[in-house]
């Protein structure tokens, strides 16, 4: 015990690649043995994170559980890790999404072990991102975890549609994949360099050492005034980040990467890679450019509401099922950036810490019902092999139990009060509220498209006119999905009654985080 | 006296190379295990000198000198530094697993395997000669037999070509770095050819900068340096698989190792004034050789081209004469050789098996040979310099010295990374997945165990490397104390 109290972070970061290694060496004919070594060790980080959010003491600042060892010392970079209330958040969504991810990936055939090995490389690349306190490593899992993600959909993706691309027809995935690849290469391209410029001037990668010097420099730096650099650099990471979030405009390889990713490509895309984005935003961006991200703040409020009002409506367009649903992450996600701009703006105010809270337990929620609306997205497309939303109809006599939990995750989605959406939505626009009030107005309107795209889905699947050729032949839900969809809604429901479980622990973390720089 | 360790090194493949000579033709197996055992003498010695040089003191180590041409000055000098131990464990790799990969030559394997070590034996002289006339002495055993090793056992298209070009194009260089050796000979007046008594001869700035672009470049063509580059990728294909994985992955080093040692390291006031535009013809290196290898068709032409890319990357790192850009290019040399060496024993392994190396012609090999597509993979991702591999360890410090020096640069080169991803993957998709063409279903099955062997070390060495950088970072590091001793004592 004493041994996993001190070094609970690196467990729980590299225990998923040591079971990818483990499932590598199952012999090729085991695929059930290789589904079910993927699972049961996937649950080890999650008990672990367990521990973790037991022993971790909300009420202490600064990291804790810190660890850090030389790890390129010419450059000074190190492997420091360590976690406050934020990031212990996205900790426990990672290692709490993944094990469900993979339940929900049992009807893979093709290649299981491959795909698994991939499947928590991934997961080890997303907790490394939230655990990271040293800004080349953050970038190394930061990049690391594209590799799966492309791989994941350019080998398990869909396996209909084409899209053509310079005259060539290629098949969909491919072209998604290869979409997502070169979009956040090219996105994280600029925080590469922002991190190299970051590297030189300072001398060091740690970022609580960053978090204090990057405010103190001044003059000039290689031949040019201090501010140009940082501003350079601001805009390097807001663009590296606001790619992944996605912030509209930067969001259209979002929903070709939704659409063709195998189910549990979805939810975790949806549940967890998207939050890295603005986390991003919360751990690097506020504290080492304050000046900067305030001066800019309007802009990505702007963003945000416009990510929110065309989320909502493009959602609303779509005949694709799936493609509603990534749509709609674009429209929750920007309610995370409308809070932390916000809290940008003024932050240390009371209204940026209720936006701040907000925007954190918006990050979680969406991680939930993302996750969930994507898997139930998956539970009908299996059944029926159609994503389009008119070959369904009136569904709801053949599957009334698959009905009722697709109408309570669209709720939690839609954010109705009692779901912890609720919760988050509020928060994030009373916090905004008294900053951005024009913004927080429009966004509000843009809420109201969100109720609409909601019951356009609910409608045209499960109300209506009964399609004939569906009659005895569907299924109802099974044991095995049924019990990966119960801890989402269980969590969904305890976050919307019972919200300072969480938010008790973020509170803390943003007061304390925030008030140091 | 210690165990002479350097020249057992040096020595050992040549010696091999001339009793594989002894046995008779047609006993292919016992050529085949003699060059294997010999190639692993010598990897097994390169690795006991990386890790028993001791990086704490620094400076040359394992040193050995004997007097050759006492009257002019010629020794037989060797010792390493930290910049060069690398280099002696990365020829070795490279050897070994060449002969595992070339265990299928069926054609005079004897001249074959003798000729290649006789180059290895060239290649580790030049690494670790401290004295210039050994330099260039190595220098020419490495280059020469390269011709025969591609006329003779290389691809029949080009392969006269290819030849003639590559060492003609060496050639000139060398004997333009020669012309410049000797002005130093001649000027100093210390009558030595020995380097560390030339690094401080103090020659005149006048001096240094007429003749440093004489020495760098004439060593440079070897390191593929924008516009003598195209002797390169044209080798690179016509090359049968080992001399490929020698040619890219050591003999472009030895270009880029030479004009250090002898360009930069002795001349630094002169690479002081010249580099600075330099560094520009290594940008379009960088970007340019990025570009072209994008719209390759040939296989073996999209790895030759990325080989240009890369090397220039080195060459960037040394323009920059900081000691970050001087750390990432004494890794980018090592992690090159290895990931260069990896793709080329892929594209021989699929080439001995389809016939082509047409992209469009191929496709669906991960099923067939799912290790050798992920071992394609791992040198995919260091080739875009993806954290977590070698690549990444290396271009990193080399960026952050291009920011040092002129951020521009280090601007337009990254655009590199973008694209060398883009070309990757789409080699990857291409050859790797997609569907397998009806005319090689169920033709050939999945690669030997040697050539599993092989991949496997490198892809290893690779990930090491990359997740445990210090392995070999305080190494470098300890070689580039010495070089900007040298650069700021000037």
């Amino acid at each position: 015990m004493e041994f996993i109290l001190d070094y609970l972070l690196t467990l729980i970061l590299f225990t998923p690649i040591l079971v990818a290694v483990v499932v590598a060496l199952l012999p090729s004919e085991e695929v059930k043995l290789q589904r079910w070594v993927a699972f049961l060790g996937s649950l080890i980080p999650l008990a672990l994170s367990i521990i973790l959010w037991v022993a971790f003491d909300p009420n202490e600042p600064g990291f804790q559980f810190q660890e850090q060892y030389v790890w390129y010392p010419p450059i000074n970079s190190s492997y420091h890790v360590g976690v406050d209330g934020i990031s212990l958040t996205m900790v426990v969504l990672t290692t709490f999404l993944t094990p469900l991810a993979i339940l929900a990936s049992y009807n893979i055939k093709d290649r299981v072990k491959a795909y698994m090995f991939f499947f928590l490389m991934l997961e080890m690349g997303m907790l490394g991102v939230f655990l990271s306190l040293d800004l080349l490593v953050f970038f190394l899992f930061w990049e690391l975890g594209l590799v799966p993600m492309y791989f994941l959909i350019n080998q398990w993706g869909s396996e209909t549609g084409e899209r053509e691309i310079w005259g060539r027809k290629i098949k969909a995935r491919t072209y998604a994949s290869f979409k997502f690849m070169i979009y956040t290469m090219a996105g994280s391209l600029g925080l590469l360099l922002a991190t190299q410029l970051i590297g030189v001037v300072a001398g060091t990668f740690d970022m609580p050492v960053l978090f204090e010097e990057m405010g103190n420099l001044e003059g000039t730096l290689m031949g040019f005034p201090a501010s140009t650099v940082k501003t350079v650099a601001f805009w390097a990471f807001v663009i590296a980040f606001a790619i992944k979030v996605p912030v509209w405009p930067f969001h259209t390889w979002l929903p070709d990467a939704h659409t063709e990713a195998p189910t549990a490509g979805s939810m975790i895309l949806a549940g967890v890679l998207l939050k890295l984005g603005a986390y991003g935003f919360l751990r690097l961006v506020l504290p080492l450019y304050p000046a900067e991200s305030k001066f800019y703040a309007g802009a990505l409020a702007f963003l945000a509401t416009m990510a929110i009002i065309f989320g909502a409506l493009a959602s609303y367009g779509q005949r694709d099922f799936k493609r509603l649903v990534a749509y709609s992450s674009v429209n929750h996600m920007g309610f995370v950036i409308l809070g932390i701009a916000a809290a940008a703006f003024a932050i240390n105010s009371d209204s940026a810490t209720l936006a701040l809270n907000g925007a954190v337990l918006q990050m979680f929620n969406h991680g939930l019902s993302a996750a969930g609306m994507f898997f139930l997205v998956g539970v009908i497309y299996e059944r029926t092999h159609t994503r389009d939303l008119d070959e369904y109809g009136g569904l709801f006599p053949l599957i009334p139990v698959y009905g009722g939990i697709l109408i309570f995750v669209s709720m939690a989605s839609l954010g109705l009060p009692s779901m912890g959406g609720f919760i988050s939505e509020f928060l994030v626009v009373r916090g905004a509220w008294p900053i951005f009030t024009l913004f927080t107005i429009l966004s509000m309107i843009g809420l109201f498209f969100t109720g609409a795209y909601i019951l356009k889905g609910i409608k045209q699947v499960l109300h209506g006119p009964l399609n004939e050729r569906w009659k005895g032949h569907l299924s109802e839900i099974n044991v095995r999905e049924a019990f990966i969809i119960t801890p989402l809604m269980v969590l969904m429901l305890l976050i919307g009654v019972w919200p300072s479980v969480l938010l008790d622990v973020i509170n803390r973390a943003v007061m304390m985080f925030y008030s140091l720089y | 006296m210690p165990f002479p360790i350097l020249s057992a090194i040096i020595f050992t493949p040549i010696i091999t190379g001339l009793l594989i000579l002894l046995i008779p033709g047609e006993r292919k197996t016992e050529i085949r295990v003699t060059a294997l055992a010999a190639s692993f003498i010598a990897l097994a010695l390169s690795t006991w000198v990386y890790f028993s040089y001791n990086t704490d003191i620094g400076g040359y180590q394992f040193m050995e000198k004997y007097d050759w041409f006492p009257q002019l000055g010629i020794s037989y000098f060797v010792g390493v530094d930290g910049m060069s131990t690398p280099l002696m464990v990365l020829t070795g790799i490279v050897m070994f697993t060449g002969v595992l990969i070339s265990w299928g030559i069926d054609d005079r394997p004897r001249e074959f395997f003798a000729f290649l070590f006789i180059l290895a034996s060239g290649v580790f002289g030049v690494f670790a000669a401290l004295d210039l006339f050994g330099l260039i002495f190595f220098y020419e055993i490495a280059v020469f037999p390269m011709y025969l090793l591609i006329a003779i056992w290389g691809w029949k298209v080009t392969r006269e070509y290819a030849a003639m070009k590559l060492t003609l194009y060496l050639f000139i260089g060398s004997v333009i770095a020669l012309v410049g050796i000797l002005a130093m000979y001649f000027s100093s007046d210390l009558g030595t050819f020995n380097m560390l008594e030339l690094e401080n001869a103090n020659f005149s700035p006048e001096f240094q900068k007429f003749w440093f672009p004489f020495v760098f470049f004439g060593f440079a063509v070897l390191g593929g340096i924008f516009p003598f580059h195209n002797w390169s990728p044209d080798g690179h294909v016509a090359a049968p698989t080992a001399v490929s994985m020698f040619h890219a992955g050591v003999l472009m080093k030895l270009g880029a190792f030479a004009a250090l040692r002898v360009g930069i390291m002795l001349l630094p006031e002169g690479a002081r004034f010249h580099l600075p535009w330099i560094i520009i013809l290594t940008l379009v290196n960088v970007v340019y050789g990025a570009f072209i290898a994008m719209v390759q068709s040939d296989f073996k032409y999209v790895i030759g081209f990325s080989s240009v890319s890369h090397m220039g990357l080195v060459l960037m790192g040394f323009a920059t004469l900081n000691g970050d850009g001087m750390l990432g290019a004494g890794v980018q040399m090592f992690s090159h050789g290895i990931m260069t060496a990896l793709f080329f024993a892929v594209v021989g392994v699929i080439y001995d098996r389809a016939h082509t190396r047409e992209i469009p012609k191929l496709g669906g090999f991960a099923r067939l040979m799912p290790l050798v597509a992920v071992a394609f993979v791992v040198g995919g991702l260091v080739s875009m310099g993806m954290p977590g591999f070698s690549g990444f360890v290396a271009e990193f410090p080399i960026f952050m010295g291009l920011w040092r020096y002129q951020p521009w640069i280090a601007i337009v080169a990254s655009i590199s990374i973008v694209i060398t991803a883009s070309y990757i993957i789409r080699v990857i998709g291409r050859v790797f997945f997609g569907k397998m063409p009806e005319e090689f279903v169920g033709h050939f099955g999945d690669a030997t165990v040697l050539d599993k062997v092989a991949l496997v070390l490198l892809s290893a060495i690779l990930i090491v490397v990359g997740v445990y950088p210090t392995v070999m970072v305080t190494m470098v590091e300890s070689g580039v104390e010495n070089i900007m001793r040298l650069l700021g004592g000037a």
